[in-house]
């Protein structure tokens, strides 16, 4: 492996940016692929689909293999809300591969009492956001039902294209969220990303309940499609 | 890949910068209950010493050796252990799994 195709490897890593490395193993000739460059790769389509199930692979084409070493970010949830919901959510989110945080200023909510597993910031997600930008590869859940809170959070997910976005609330109060954002400047196309209600309909009643139904629609953001932004 | 993964490949690099000879080993197909998931790594210098793990322990030692010869020639190498091939009796995979090692010199 030559040395600057490991240092863009590990500089990918450190930026929270998806990457490949392609290596033809007859020959042992290599090459890096950022992940919005794949798309003009000789093999996009295996790429794709590496990156999409974030696991290192060995492919065949015209009867040569190659070896894709696949590198994502560790998918985060990040959680504005230290609620019920939260509670249940963040195991059920570690458990199926995810690295979950808590944000929530209400110091009486956002206490490590309450989530002894789970980092807990009591912090403004403005303030909490900026020390660590939410990226496409953070999911993220607006619990608090309190717009002063919710809100800042959803702006920066938004334009940080997470690729899962899902908003606690009725569609009255949904309404009335993309009204504000409207405000805000935010296109119909950019809104439709958020999803409100929020989880799989499966009925869900209780908190726990909840978190299940939306532990289910992350996983089906992040599987069943390539991201977003990745797209592009 | 997991954390640990991470700081190998990082830890290759700086091996590196410090003028050390590396090689990076790579798990590149598993059969059976492979104890190691395709892509694990494993970084080893020109003395032997290592990071990381590709089987969890039964064949790193074979793997280094293969590796200080990678880093005599500069020709990468593909390995395989498994209990169906000879060198299992020497290293094998006490598991009964099989797997494919990739193993490279970081060039320049």
């Amino acid at each position: 492996m030559k040395l600057d195709l490991l240092k863009a490897m590990n500089a990918a890593r450190a930026a929270r940016h998806a990457c490949a490395l392609v290596t033809r193993l007859d020959d042992g000739s290599q090459r890096f692929v950022a992940a919005e460059r794949v798309a003009a790769d000789p093999l996009a389509e295996e790429l794709e689909a590496a990156l999409r199930a974030g696991k290192s692979g060995t492919v065949e084409r015209d009867g040569v293999g190659y070896f894709l070493t696949i590198q994502v970010p560790p998918v985060r949830l990040v959680m504005i809300g230290a609620v019920h919901i939260s509670q249940a959510l963040a195991p059920i989110a570690r458990i199926a591969g995810l690295d979950p945080v808590v944000i929530d200023p209400r110091t009486a909510f956002a206490t490590p009492e309450r989530f002894p597993e789970t980092p807990v910031i009591a912090e403004w997600p403005d303030e909490a956001l900026q020390a660590r930008p939410l990226d496409r590869y953070t999911a993220i859940c607006l619990l608090t039902h309190d717009p002063k809170i919710d809100d800042r959070a959803l702006t920066r997910a938004l334009k940080a294209e997470c690729f899962y976005i899902g908003a606690l609330g009725s569609r009255k109060t949904h309404a009335k969220r993309l009204e504000r954002m409207r405000a805000e400047g935010f296109d119909d196309g950019s809104l439709a990303r958020i999803r409100a209600p929020i989880g799989l309909d499966i009925g869900a009643v209780s908190p726990a309940e909840i978190a299940v139904s939306v532990a289910g629609e992350i996983v089906a953001a992040l599987r069943k499609k390539p991201l977003r932004a990745e797209r592009a | 890949m997991t954390g640990a993964d991470d700081d190998i490949l990082t830890a290759a690099e700086s091996w590196r910068a410090e003028g050390r000879e590396v090689a990076i080993a790579t798990v590149i197909e598993t059969w059976g209950s492979a104890p190691r998931p395709v892509g694990s790594h494993l970084a080893i210098d020109s003395e032997g010493r290592f990071l990381g793990s590709v089987s969890g322990g039964c064949v790193e030692g074979a793997v280094v050796e293969e590796a200080l010869d990678v880093i005599a020639s500069g020709k990468p190498k593909t390995l395989e252990f498994g209990v169906a091939d000879e060198a299992a009796w020497k290293v094998g995979l006490s598991c009964g799994g099989r797997i494919k090692v990739y193993v490279e010199r970081v060039e320049g």
